[in-house]
């Protein structure tokens, strides 16, 4: 790496900033996507845990029924289908679409309300009576 | 969409970094592979949730739904990979904190995603039962 003649300027972070929407948005989306790597290492916990036999298993699924288990799996939900909405937000900007400060807006709380609305209907259903 | 672009920009096709937008394309790629990929994943973690041993062992073990949750672990191994990289390459400006992160990073991705998919392999072929 060459060192620079002098100091560049950085471009101002975080607390320089007033607080607006699309910037809540863009950080929920960096945070509930490092959310989901650790979401992965779940998933890698329980594909183990089943290759392993029903007594591993049990073990993997009280630890997901304790408090600490379904706080973390409630996040994660939120997580996923925060992610996803939003992610989805990112592509049609890709594409040109919907960049205006109004649409960004109406967007980030679209996404936001999309993924309280489907935690709590997936948590209903995987909480309810009946099978699926 | 306006085009900030020059002619000559257009015509080298390579960007501000200089060199291809291979992995921009691939992160955005692989996350159009995962809207639908992690809507079944969802519906996949609410079957196994209200299943008991014998019924998860079943429904990782019928073809199809193997062969989509090794998928959604593919796809989604690459695509955290990928968005990681970014933060770490965002915020992390020191040269050796960097480059340990990066390669973390990929080992832990790929740690991951193939502990997981051997270990639906094993079960989707009859190791488990």
């Amino acid at each position: 790496m060459t060192v620079p003649a002098r100091e560049r300027p950085l471009s101002p972070h975080l607390q320089v900033w007033r607080w607006h929407l699309t910037m809540l948005t863009s950080i929920l989306h960096r945070a509930t996507g490092l959310a989901l790597y650790g979401g992965a290492v779940i998933v890698a916990v329980w594909a183990l845990s089943l290759g392993a036999g029903p007594e591993a298993y049990q073990g993997f699924v009280d630890l997901m029924a304790s408090p600490l288990g379904r706080f973390v799996l409630v996040g994660l939900t939120l997580s996923i289908f925060y992610h996803l909405a939003n992610g989805l937000r990112h592509l049609f900007w890709d594409a040109g679409l919907g960049l205006s400060v109004t649409a960004s807006h109406q967007s980030g709380i679209m996404a936001m309300a999309f993924s309280v609305v489907a935690t709590i209907t997936v948590w209903a259903i995987g909480l309810g009576p009946g099978g699926l | 969409m306006t085009d900030f672009r020059t002619p000559l920009s257009r015509a080298r096709g390579s960007g501000a970094a200089g060199h291809g937008a291979a992995h921009w394309v691939a992160e955005r790629v692989s996350a159009i592979a995962l809207i639908p990929l992690s809507l079944w994943m969802v519906y996949a973690a609410l079957v196994v949730s209200r299943s008991d041993y014998a019924g998860v062992v079943g429904f990782v073990s019928y073809p199809v739904n193997a062969v989509l949750i090794v998928l959604v672990l593919l796809v989604s191994g690459w695509h955290m990979h990928a968005g990681a990289r970014v933060v770490v390459e965002d915020y992390i400006h020191g040269m050796l904190g960097r480059s340990a992160l990066l390669v973390l990073n990929l080992f832990l991705a790929v740690l991951v995603t193939a502990l997981a998919v051997f270990s639906v392999l094993k079960v989707a072929l009859g190791g488990a039962l």
